[in-house]
């Protein structure tokens, strides 16, 4: 056990437990940031993604001592100021069936507008493939990232 | 059972308060059970609260949207102001059990009449309340008018009064041109809650104390615990149990899950791995095979398909077993308290969970209660009730609040599985290239009757729904041939239509093949006439599986000819008494098929919401190709080899083809929709890759 101080969202957080414990379960288990999911634990289906400094990472295979000291972002703090873009487009093109891996879709998609803010259907297809539904919702994010990007392009 | 010939009546309660309770009748699940059971769907309160209750599981397929949405649009309800509740397991609702695409076939009526009902009782209490005649009074919009005299009073302005009135038992009910909520796309009440993260999934649950728990399950198909040692689990950080909770598994339980994973991991246990360690994918495969020669049940049987005489052409289908690898993997929370337990299921079978964790730690059903949760998919998994179990026998271990949860590797390994299953298809060609007989032998283990649930006559319960002949053939036989298996069987997402679909489909393009016509027309000849084919316990009509292939061909241009490089296949089917009808097109890429585009029609009666008809399709369609390109489940030495995503891969985005979606117009009574896109998908794409290839496949998966 050691006692780690996250940045959550914007907090500093106080955990104490075992430093290779994935950021998944001190998210979910020691925090109650239950937003973020387990689909598969080794880091092949992204239910799990969140933002580290920015960058989309799956937290079921992050041990929680390689982000000490850094930013990390959870679908809690995508949203806190208001829905996001990409909340609002997954609403307008109603995205989610059984709603289990949208968060890490979500997660994965804010990450790669955040660096591609135009994305190409290659880019997305990219940025996005690492991303398991298996209610087969594909085409309907493809649809969302689209319409995200077009909104903050008018803007 | 058929869900159609489930009587319902209605009848009326007292809410608690003063409000108007409406409630009807649905007979328990099984046709020998007459005990009725009294519910309430609509809660209307004084203070205007309206409240519609769901008693079906939502996993996805907008079942919490769709239900109300029937029962307000005969209310005249305002759809804004509804509220949704989600009914845990109850004496008081009939059959619960979300499965087999029935939700909206099975309540369109009692839905319907539900809201009908209620409607005319709260335009009784405005007339009596006005002292006007009823018929100068209307329902809209959430409040009975007064046309002539411009008064208006809210649905719970009436409530009280409302309540004191007898129920009509014949409320007329609205004609679908009126229909204002009905067939409009109404947005889905839980997806705002999803996009933030907010939606409480089963994994989500959290009770104060509550500990987490995995399992240590015997790998071999039906081994035991011999013994164990958890001397190293202990010294892991959280762990605070560490037994035996059942004949087949060991729990390991910790205060965070990775405490439990961690502890499960240096666990000892010593297995006996029981009679089926020799077991493996080809003895399967060999049963079905000795298997075959056996009699079957005939499950349909036109004219005397020994009578025919002309080309003979046979060829056998072959599939694997499958599992449904739902996002949200297995879990369930449960909290033991002596003389009741109380359960939070991600399920689809509440009153199963209920009565079979009862059973399992010493309770009656009604010591124990079933919360329903949202679920992260199902697919037919959550039709088991062996996560809820677990839980009950976890708690009731460490007399506390815990919550069993499965990993990935523990849900493909412990799964139930699609079963693997042999096809013998047969036809007599005559002069013209027409079947003059054609006959389907389905080789395949009962998923009902391994778990010990009636197989009438012989013959799984699912065929009738599942194993449909489309085309009514003067001289055809479809039989069926009851195997046996150890590998545990669940119902999978169309369940055995996706077998027979595969086998029939592929195999009418063989035939086509043969005598050297067009797949598509070959297909509208056979369903040319306007014919029923009554199959076992369910009736087909040629003329509506005709009207959506031939849309299905104009919306995909059949007639014109495909740019170089581009093949396309054709498949048509019937199940869930829904029609369905598929255009692949492809391309290839070195020797793998690359779907570029599929256009999808469907014939399901009135349909409710075509937002999320088009979302059932288009994601049944992408189920049905990881199906058809890579799901194959394989047994070596008694134990599933898969374990996770990388060997047993679903569909990603990068192979996700283009899905139209359109749907014959039609007011007849909804049927299903969640599972008859699923079946046709796998032998449209085999069909265009004989196209391409002049290579018939003939086992799934494609790549394997």
């Amino acid at each position: 056990m050691a006692d780690i101080t996250l940045r959550v969202n914007g907090s500093e957080k106080k955990v104490s437990v075992s430093p290779e414990t994935p950021l998944l379960w001190v998210l979910r288990d020691t925090l109650e940031l239950t937003g973020t999911k387990f689909g598969c634990g080794a880091g092949l289906c992204g239910a799990c993604t969140v933002h580290v400094d920015g960058a989309a990472v799956r937290s079921c295979s992050t041990p929680v001592s390689q982000v000490t000291g850094k930013n990390i972002m959870t679908i809690e703090g995508l949203g806190a100021n208001g829905l996001h873009p990409l909340q609002q487009a997954w609403i307008a093109e109603e995205v989610p069936q059984c709603g289990y891996c949208q968060v890490g879709q979500i997660m994965a998609a804010a990450a790669l507008l955040a660096k591609t803010p135009n994305p190409s259907d290659e880019q997305i297809t990219q940025g996005m493939n690492g991303n398991i539904c298996r209610c087969g919702t594909y085409e309907r994010i493809r649809k969302a990232i689209h319409r995200a990007a077009n909104a903050a392009g008018a803007r | 059972m058929s869900p159609l010939s489930r009587r319902s009546f209605l009848t009326v309660g007292a809410a608690a308060g003063a409000g108007l309770v409406i409630g009807f009748y649905l007979p328990h699940g099984s046709s020998s059970n007459e005990a009725f059971s009294p519910n309430a769907y609509l809660r209307i309160t004084p203070e205007n609260k309206v409240t519609i209750v769901v008693a079906r599981s939502e996993m996805g397929q907008g079942v919490r949207t769709a239900l109300p949405m029937i029962l307000a649009e005969e209310l005249e309800a305002d759809w804004k102001q509804i509220e949704i509740e989600q009914a845990g397991a109850s004496t008081l609702y009939g059959d619960q059990t979300t499965g087999g695409s029935a939700s909206v076939h099975t309540t369109w009526d009692p839905m319907r009449k539900a809201g009908a009902a209620a409607r005319e009782m709260l335009i009784s209490a405005a007339a009596i309340t006005w002292g006007v005649p009823r018929s100068s009074c209307t329902a809209e919009n959430g409040s009975i008018v007064h046309a002539s005299s411009k008064r208006r009073l809210s649905y719970g302005e009436l409530a009280s009064k409302a309540a004191t009135l007898p129920i009509p038992t014949d409320a007329p009910l609205k004609q679908s041109k009126d229909y204002k909520i009905v067939g409009k796309r109404i947005p889905r009440v839980d997806t705002p809650a999803k996009v933030q993260g907010a939606s409480v999934f089963g994994i989500d649950y959290r009770l104060p104390g509550m500990k987490y728990a995995v399992l240590s399950r015997c790998p071999t198909i039906g081994g035991k615990v011999t013994s164990f040692d958890d001397k190293e689990s202990k010294k892991i950080s959280g762990v605070s149990y560490v037994g035996k909770i059942s004949d087949a598994a060991v729990a390991v339980v910790a205060d965070s899950v990775w405490g439990a994973m961690e502890g499960r991991r240096v666990l000892n246990v010593s297995w006996d791995d029981g009679p089926n360690k020799d077991l493996n994918s080809a003895t399967v495969s060999a049963s079905l095979k000795q298997a075959a020669s056996k009699k079957g049940v005939s499950l349909y049987s036109a004219g005397n398909v020994s009578k025919a005489s002309g080309r003979r052409i046979s060829a056998e289908y072959e599939l694997p077993f499958m599992a449904h690898a739902p996002m949200e993997p297995g879990n369930c929370t449960a909290h033991y308290q002596g003389s009741l337990c109380e359960l939070w299921a991600p399920t689809q079978v509440p009153q199963d969970c209920r009565d079979s964790v009862a059973q399992a730690i010493g309770l009656d059903p009604d010591q124990v209660k079933v919360n329903v949760t949202m679920m992260g998919g199902g697919f037919g998994r959550r039709l088991e009730h062996d996560y809820a179990v677990e839980a009950a026998q976890v708690s009731k271990a460490i007399n506390g609040p815990v919550q069993v949860l499965w990993t990935r590797e523990d849900d493909m390994r412990f799964s139930t599985y699609r079963p693997a299953s042999l096809h013998q298809l047969s036809a007599v060609l005559d002069g013209q290239g027409w079947p003059a007989a054609f006959t389907h032998r389905i080789i395949a283990p009962s998923i009902s009757g391994q778990k010990g649930l009636p197989t009438p006559n012989g013959v799984d319960p699912d065929l009738p729904d599942e194993g449909a002949l489309i085309y009514p053939i003067e001289n055809a036989s479809v039989e069926y041939v009851m195997t046996q298996t150890p590998v545990p069987l669940g119902w999978m997402r169309s369940v055995y239509a996706l077998q027979a679909a595969f086998a029939t489909e592929s195999f009418v393009d063989e035939l086509a093949e043969s005598a050297g016509k067009d797949p598509l027309e070959y297909r509208l000849h056979l369903l040319a006439k306007d014919q029923d084919v009554p199959f076992f316990t369910t009736t087909w009509h040629s003329a509506r599986m005709r009207a959506a292939l031939q849309m299905a061909a104009n919306k995909a241009n059949w007639s014109k000819p495909l740019p170089a490089g581009r093949y396309r296949g054709v498949a048509c089917f019937g199940c869930f008494s829904s029609y369905m009808a598929e255009v692949v097109e492809i391309s290839m890429e070195k020797d793998q098929p690359r779907v570029q585009r599929v256009v999808a029609v469907v014939d399901c009666g009135q349909v409710v919401n075509p937002s999320i008809l088009e979302q059932q399709i288009q994601g049944g369609i992408v189920f049905a190709l990881s199906n058809a390109l890579r799901a194959k489940i394989t047994i070596e030495k008694g134990r599933v080899v898969q374990g996770n995503f990388d060997d047993y891969p679903p569909l990603r985005m990068e192979e996700t083809p283009a899905v139209e979606v359109y749907s014959v117009p039609s007011t007849e009574t909804p049927t299903g929709i969640g599972e008859p896109s699923v079946p046709p998908l796998a032998p449209a794409l085999c069909n265009a890759m004989y196209s391409a290839t002049k290579k018939r496949i003939r086992a799934l998966p494609i790549l394997s």
